[in-house]
């Protein structure tokens, strides 16, 4: 299998302070009514419904209704608004290995007994059921990792429309060369109600809102686009704050007037400093996705059974982190109900750990680290990333771009994508310069750079002291469910990664 | 699903939008709809690991208020939700700005004739069945080799469904299809190495009749993979490089995106203002034929009700339209192609060489069998992807590459296309043979 990572982001910004507040009874409360309450669904029918499912080790029924706006601006006109109503549920009976599941759009007690008898067909062996009466346990003493609000709510529609006018006119603004902008904005409110089959009963209410903007420019003839966007889980709102639309639209300017001027990129291996950041991409592509653990427990990932062993350079200490306050790739719990975790994958260059869901956790004989999560209600929850960075080391990003005489220095890429098997890992560069004798000199056009997931981690030389998460605008696919994520690092130096550039090296 | 039924409901259900459409004040509007079902199972090994059951259905709007646009979606088809969705998109319409180049087609381009393009035939198969037949066709290309050491899955899937599209000029077309495929993915190993290498085959039709053995799928799949055993990396070179037919597709599309009517009123592309223009050799012709029975693409209306017809896309190695919907042809001031929603089967005539003759011409140069990774700059047309496959000398195979990039500039790629095989991959929406091209750079060691 290969799994890839897109995006289209680059400044730095930090999450929104929040208070601390943990879920209360009021999330339960609100996503039942939301979700359970149309159809009358109670909870002595959910118990029936399990029983549909007896002999599981593992089932659940996930609810889930999303409401979904988005507006796009091009030519300096609103040019289309979309929004999108999708509500239903999932349901997944686990034996051994064996998963059956089988989903619908219709939230009723009828349909989730026929999606449990379904979904039970997995079972037809002659499994002894485990007689244990349904009873639910509300879980709610779990850690709030942002506010409930819809952030469809949170502006007019003519407040949203100003936020693409003003990306209008601050690109254009930013510079004469400046042909076209394209700035779109879209949010998501999610309500998702989680019972499994040991009665646990969880809820989450997720915002989740982004904005990119690209521009083109044209100078002398040529042209050039680029785009930078953000976000997070909050609400519009942010937009407006710390002149982060003016940050975004000048970015966006800046890196495409850059690329009008690059020149060829070298071929072959080399010395390759990466900037902070979004360059985490190359953690998320070339060791993230090798410990999830489906790939770990069928055995068919370059990193199987190495835990204990040394895979990164002393000093490199990677983790994922899903309980950062209103990240993008953060969730409050994951999507079997659990909470999520900060996992340590590897610490000083050690590996110490995959990233599970339920089933893989259970078949591994270890507990799920929070890493269960899906697309929608109909499609399976698998082990995915929140989350995924490396910890900052102590070297001045200066002085770790002084110490190349010959080499490259990457700071924006766009996706990158991994065969899990082999290990082999790309990312695309689309922002990169020259380091000739310790200094950055030309920009280049952009390149993909290639590796192999194992080893390229004991080749960093030198970690730098700066420590940034991406804006927040990656997106994550693996067997054809696309999830939010996070990245970050800081300024790395890495000796000898193979750049895919067109000029051979005399 | 009973499509008979099935194709009367959605029909209400798009009478019932377009008529609450208007009752909201819309002067246009045009709807997909669409409902389908079918189930899918993998195989890992030996035991099932997914039974999945899918059922779909959604409601996708379009609303025009004159020259104001809005668009909402729904998964829920009740009477209540379409009005809901309706509602919606004309609420967006009352916020987006006038564009004078929005709304329908024109009415006088929609698909009058619409045939039967045989594209729907639901396989009578029962999970039972399915479960046996994916793990037959795992255990035939575990038991291949010795060196076949895991499995990464085989899978069957089947899925039918119905497809409506129809708007306020008082189109409505129904399109019924079936898809099914088997696919089959297998890890390979020398013993005492560590290194590890997946490859993978699979076959997808319309008819389940047409569907490669499984036989033939497991045996592809574990000579895909011990094929790619002991892969090296290249030192950096110029090379001449062959992409087999599953990768050739990608030359094919990164040329359809360069014109596609989006990119060229945006100036989003490397191939602007390419209309009579010469961008390949003489010998390169791409057609589109949508009417092609049981053919993936096939299609006599595109996404707006325009009628689809047979045309050169490239003749003669000259750039002869773009791909465009009416939107994009509008602000071009051309006239659509009947593209809205995409392209309804593309083929890149062969030049007449079967893949043995192919790898003589390379001589010595890179197979390619894999590329990852999306590097392909839109606006300069700069390549630059990871590659997987095979170095080739005097036209036979020398040893597995991996871990090495090639890069070029697409323009020049295009130019440099030497011979295109008749050895043609017939499972998407473009049939290509191999494709041969010289001049790209490979980076490795």
């Amino acid at each position: 299998m290969t799994c890839f990572l897109f995006r289209s982001s680059l400044t730095a910004s930090e999450s929104n302070k929040k208070m601390v507040t943990y879920m209360t009874q009021s999330i339960l409360q609100q996503s039942k009514q939301h979700l359970l309450d149309p159809a009358g669904i109670t909870e002595s029918q959910l118990d029936q419904v399990f029983s549909y499912m007896q002999g599981a080790d593992l089932a659940d029924l996930y609810f889930q209704s999303t409401r979904f706006e988005s507006w796009m601006l091009e030519e300096g006109i609103i040019k289309n608004g979309s929004y999108s109503i999708d509500k239903g549920v999932g349901v997944r009976m686990v034996i051994g290995e064996q998963t059956g599941f089988a989903y619908s759009d219709e939230i009723t007690f009828d349909s989730l007994s026929a999606l449990a008898k379904a979904a039970s067909a997995i079972g037809k062996s002659g499994q002894t059921a485990k007689v244990k009466a349904w009873q639910a346990r509300e879980k709610n003493n779990i850690k709030q990792l942002y506010a409930t609000d819809s952030p469809l709510a949170s502006m007019t529609e003519d407040e949203k429309i100003a936020l693409l006018n003003l990306a209008d006119k601050e690109a254009r603004a930013a510079s004469p060369y400046v042909q076209q902008v394209i700035a779109n904005i879209a949010g998501v409110h999610e309500h998702i109600l989680v019972a499994d089959n040991e009665g646990n009963l969880s809820a989450d209410i997720r915002p989740l809102v982004r904005m990119n903007i690209t521009v083109i420019v044209e100078k002398d003839g040529k042209r050039e686009s680029a785009g930078t966007g953000g976000g997070g889980r909050f609400g519009f709102d942010y937009f407006t704050q710390a002149d982060r639309i003016r940050e975004y639209a000048n970015e966006a300017v800046r890196l495409a007037l850059v690329n009008l001027e690059a020149v060829a990129a070298p071929a072959g291996s080399q010395t390759v400093v990466l900037g902070s950041g979004w360059p985490g991409v190359l953690l998320h592509e070339a060791i993230g996705h090798g410990l999830e653990g489906d790939f770990n427990r069928k055995g068919t990932s370059a990193f199987s059974g190495r835990i204990g062993e040394k895979v990164a350079a002393k000093g490199v200490t990677v983790v994922d982190n899903g309980t950062l306050d209103n990240r993008r790739g953060s969730l409050s719990i994951d999507d079997e109900g659990t909470p999520t975790n900060c996992t340590t994958l590897i610490e000083d260059g050690i590996l110490k750990g995959y990233m599970h869901d339920k089933l893989n956790a259970r078949l591994m004989g270890v507990e799920s680290t929070g890493n269960g999560r899906r697309e929608s209600y109909d499609h399976l929850p698998m082990p995915r990333m929140t989350n995924t960075y490396m910890l900052a080391g102590e070297q001045d990003p200066q002085e770790i771009i002084a110490s190349v005489e010959k080499g490259l220095y990457a700071v924006n890429f766009g996706g990158g994508q991994v065969d899990i098997t082999s290990g082999k890992f790309v990312f695309a560069a689309s922002e990169a310069y020259l380091i000739e004798n310790g200094k950055v000199t030309r920009p280049v056009k952009g390149a993909t750079l290639i590796g192999n997931g194992p080893d390229v981690l004991t080749k960093v030389s030198m970690i730098g002291n700066d420590l940034k998460l991406d804006t927040g605008v990656g997106v994550c696919g693996k067997a054809g469910q696309s999830v939010p994520v996070g990245v970050g690092q800081p300024t790395l130096k890495i000796d000898g990664l193979t750049v895919g550039g067109t000029e051979v090296q005399g | 699903m009973n499509i008979i039924e099935t194709e009367q409901k959605l029909r209400e259900i798009s009478e019932l939008a377009l008529k609450l459409a208007k009752k909201q004040g819309a002067s246009s509007a045009e709807l997909s709809l669409n409902k389908g079902a079918g189930f899918s199972v993998e195989i890992h090994k030996g035991n099932v690991d997914k039974l999945e059951y899918n059922r779909d259905q959604g409601l996708s709007l379009t609303v025009y208020m004159g020259q104001h646009q809005g668009s909402a979606t729904t998964g829920d088809l009740s009477p209540q939700a379409i009005e809901d969705t309706v509602k919606a998109a004309c609420n967006i319409a009352k916020f987006t700005g006038e564009d004078e180049y929005t709304g329908l087609a024109d009415a006088d381009l929609m698909a009058t004739q619409i045939g039967d393009l045989d594209l729907y035939h639901p396989w009578d198969l029962d999970t039972a069945q399915a479960i046996d037949l994916a793990k037959n066709c795992e255990q035939i290309a575990r038991d291949f080799d010795a060196r076949i050491v895991n499995s990464d899955g085989s899978s069957i899937s089947t899925y039918s469904g119905i497809g409506l599209m129809s708007n306020s000029h008082g189109f409505t077309g129904v399109i019924p299809s079936s898809r099914h495929s088997i696919s089959c993915s297998v890890i390979g190993q020398e013993p005492g190495k560590e290194d590890m290498q997946r490859d993978y085959w699979y076959s997808s039709s319309r008819l389940n009749e047409k569907l490669e053995s499984v036989e033939a799928i497991a045996k592809k799949a574990a000579e895909r993979t011990l094929k790619r055993l002991n892969a090296q990396q290249l030192s950096t070179r110029q090379a001449n490089v062959l992409y087999s037919p599953e990768m050739a597709r990608s030359i094919v599309s990164h040329f359809t995106s360069a014109i596609a009517g989006g990119a060229q009123y945006r100036k989003s592309t490397f191939l602007l203002d390419t209309i009579d223009k010469k961008v390949f050799p003489d010998f390169i012709h791409l057609h589109e034929q949508p009417h092609i029975s049981q053919a993936f693409g096939s299609r006599y209306f595109d996404r707006e009700g325009v009628a689809t017809k047979d045309r050169d896309i490239v003749a003669d190695g000259i750039v002869q339209d773009y791909i465009m919907n009416s939107y994009s042809a509008r602000q071009l001031g051309l006239k659509t192609t009947a593209n809205a929603g995409g392209i309804h089967n593309l083929t890149l005539d062969s030049t007449g060489q079967d893949f043995q003759e192919l790898l003589k011409m390379l001589g010595t140069g890179f197979l390619v069998t894999e590329l990852i990774g999306s590097g392909v700059n839109s606006m300069t047309g700069d390549y630059s992807r990871g590659a997987a496959g095979f170095w080739i000398e005097n036209g036979e195979v020398q040893f597995p590459v991996d871990e090495v990039t090639i890069a070029a500039n697409l323009k020049d790629m295009f130019k440099n296309i030497v011979a295109v095989g008749n050895d043609v991959d017939y499972r998407g929406g473009t049939r290509t043979g191999s494709i041969l091209i010289e001049g790209l750079t490979i980076a490795g060691s």
